[in-house]
């Protein structure tokens, strides 16, 4: 009755699209990877140098060192908006008068285009009329510049990204705790289980595949950040994630072969890490069947 | 009683603190966006001191604005339709046939949302001009090209979306319709989209946003026809200097059709969101 035809008809025009603008430029990069390119270059044209631009990258201390720096912000902006998300679901599960409006207001950074985030937080952190660096040295006498410290710039697109993101995380927590049967949680209160318990044992088992989900997306999404930190501190140290210095390396060093190769790279270590989630996500789910 | 008042009383002190850490950034641009360039670099200052509209009346008078603005809105909004449509008949030829490698298939669907974008712009840049071309009409600063580039991010993620949903969605209830008589048309119609209908609604909505917000391929794939309202807020940012009433002012326009759209829809949002987690 279910002809294999007609589902692959159906997925057609998606599997089109994605060919066309996603897996041909993809080629198009791992071609040029292979290459030494620069577009301005005096001699024209590419030239293969086999894998030259990966041995060099390996030695490429900047790119480490973003690599570095991406892991870091990834690990703790994922992190906290994690554990804010399910706080505030839970909390929002609760009722009470005025949850709507407060789950509302708190929906809002989601909405904001991260170029106009990056430009939010600029306002508040530039030194001369944003707010913060005059508070902080006023009241902690702590001297806060982006600009010049980048440890405080990393802390800042942490922020940023915290404040932006931690809505969808909450939403989808919510979303995954209320599709959690009532059953199991009384059972497991009738049978004398401490809150700790009903937490550790019932509600989490049944929001692991929306909690991976979640953190899935957010990797992914963590990884290729560029424009909101870019508005906000303009690629300054600290903030030189990978995706920034792909953009760097690309654009005003016009060295595109090189730039390939580490997209290549970074794409590779993304679908990797993606990979191993999306077989914690899945396995559960056969688990669950069985 | 004194217990749930004091427990009220606490609910109530975290929920005013997490909106006042949401919104102050975003009173901050507003206060920005009420002061000319002379009154910003004066002392710090979280009030708004006077009702100083130039800012905003010069960004609506600009006839470029109002552009980006229309061409914004016609992306996004067709960007989310076709969305929504591809990415349902994707997932259901995902949940219902056995197609070989759909596992496989489903994953590869997201890595094209991995993609780091600095890279990938020079292919789609020389896609754009050069081949896809008809005569004199490329497909560079369009907005149909605009609306196709957009989907290599929003058409996996709404696949994922969809995929549990759907999945969600008893088979029995497809053969039941199909025993009647209903063809597969028919079976989407009466059956998938209604059960669907929260995760349609938040797949559309998010998937408008994301179009809504975009800014890397807007400001590298469009000149001057197609320009969407976030590159027209990039183009503040000058070599001059940076006019940060008008930026501000802009960015606060911006914020106003996803903000309606938000608070419309939150119901299904969170209704929508369980990437098919189970349900009872």
């Amino acid at each position: 009755m279910r002809n294999p035809r007609t589902g692959w008809l159906l997925l057609s025009p998606t599997l089109i699209i994605l060919i066309v603008f996603g897996f041909m430029p993809f080629l198009y990069v791992l071609f040029v990877g292979f290459h030494e390119w620069n577009i301005f270059a005096a001699a024209d044209g590419m030239h293969f140098n086999g894998l030259d631009n990966f041995r060099r990258l390996v030695f490429d201390n900047d790119f480490t060192t973003s690599l570095g720096l991406t892991a870091k912000f990834a690990v703790f902006a994922i992190a906290s908006e994690v554990v804010l998300g399910f706080v505030l679901a839970q909390m929002l599960t609760r009722k009470f008068p005025g949850k709507s409006l407060f789950r509302i207001i708190h929906t809002f950074p989601l909405m904001v285009a991260p170029i106009a985030v990056g430009a939010i937080w600029r306002l508040l952190v530039i030194p001369g009329f944003g707010p913060v660096p005059f508070f902080l040295d006023r009241w902690f006498d702590l001297t806060y510049q982006i600009g010049t410290y980048p440890d405080q710039a990393l802390w800042t697109s942490v922020i940023m990204d915290v404040w932006h993101w931690t809505p969808f995380v909450t939403l989808t927590m919510l979303a995954g705790l209320s599709s959690i049967p009532r059953e199991p949680v009384e059972q497991a209160k009738v049978d004398g289980a401490s809150r700790l318990q009903v937490f550790w044992y019932v509600t989490l088992p049944f929001l692991r595949p929306v909690l991976l989900t979640t953190v899935f997306i957010r990797i992914m999404d963590a990884i290729r950040t560029v424009d909101e930190v870019w508005m906000l501190a303009g690629g300054g140290p600290g903030t030189r994630f990978t995706g920034i210095y792909i953009w760097r390396v690309v654009f005003p060093k016009t060295d595109y072969g090189y730039g390939s190769s580490i997209s290549i790279i970074t794409l590779y270590l993304t679908i990797v890490l993606c990979w191993l989630l999306f077989i914690a996500i899945s396995g559960r789910r056969k688990g669950e069947v069985e | 009683m004194r217990q749930r008042v004091g427990r009220l009383l606490l609910t109530y002190g975290f929920w005013v603190l997490m909106t006042l850490l949401t919104l102050i950034p975003i009173w901050w641009m507003f206060v920005v966006s009420m002061r000319s360039r002379v009154e910003l670099f004066s002392r710090p200052n979280l009030a708004i001191s006077r009702l100083f509209l130039e800012n905003y009346s010069n960004v609506l008078t600009d006839s470029a604005f109002q552009r980006y603005m229309t061409n914004s809105i016609v992306v996004s909004t067709s960007n989310a339709v076709l969305v929504m449509a591809l990415a349902l008949l994707a997932t259901y030829a995902l949940s219902r046939y056995k197609l070989t490698g759909s596992d496989n298939i489903f994953f590869w669907l997201i890595t094209n949302r991995m993609a780091p974008p600095a890279a990938f712009l020079l292919p789609l840049f020389i896609m754009f001009t050069r081949t896809f071309r008809i005569g004199d009409w490329t497909l560079f600063d369009t907005q149909i090209g605009l609306i196709l580039v957009y989907c290599v991010f929003n058409l996996p993620f709404a696949i994922w979306l969809l995929k549990g949903v759907v999945d969600g969605i008893p088979i029995e209830l497809d053969d039941a319709a199909m025993i009647d008589g209903a063809g597969l048309p028919g079976v989407l119609r009466h059956v998938v989209i209604p059960l669907a209908a929260p995760g349609l609604a938040v797949t559309g909505i998010l998937s408008w946003v994301f179009a809504w917000n975009e800014y890397l391929f807007a400001a590298n794939l469009t000149s001057v026809e197609a320009r969407t309202i976030t590159t027209g807020l990039a183009e503040f940012v000058t070599v001059t200097g940076t006019n940060w009433g008008e930026l501000a002012a802009m960015s606060m326009i911006t914020l106003i059709p996803s903000a309606i759209i938000v608070i419309v829809a939150q119901r299904y949002i969170v209704m929508g969101l369980t990437f098919g987690a189970v349900k009872e």
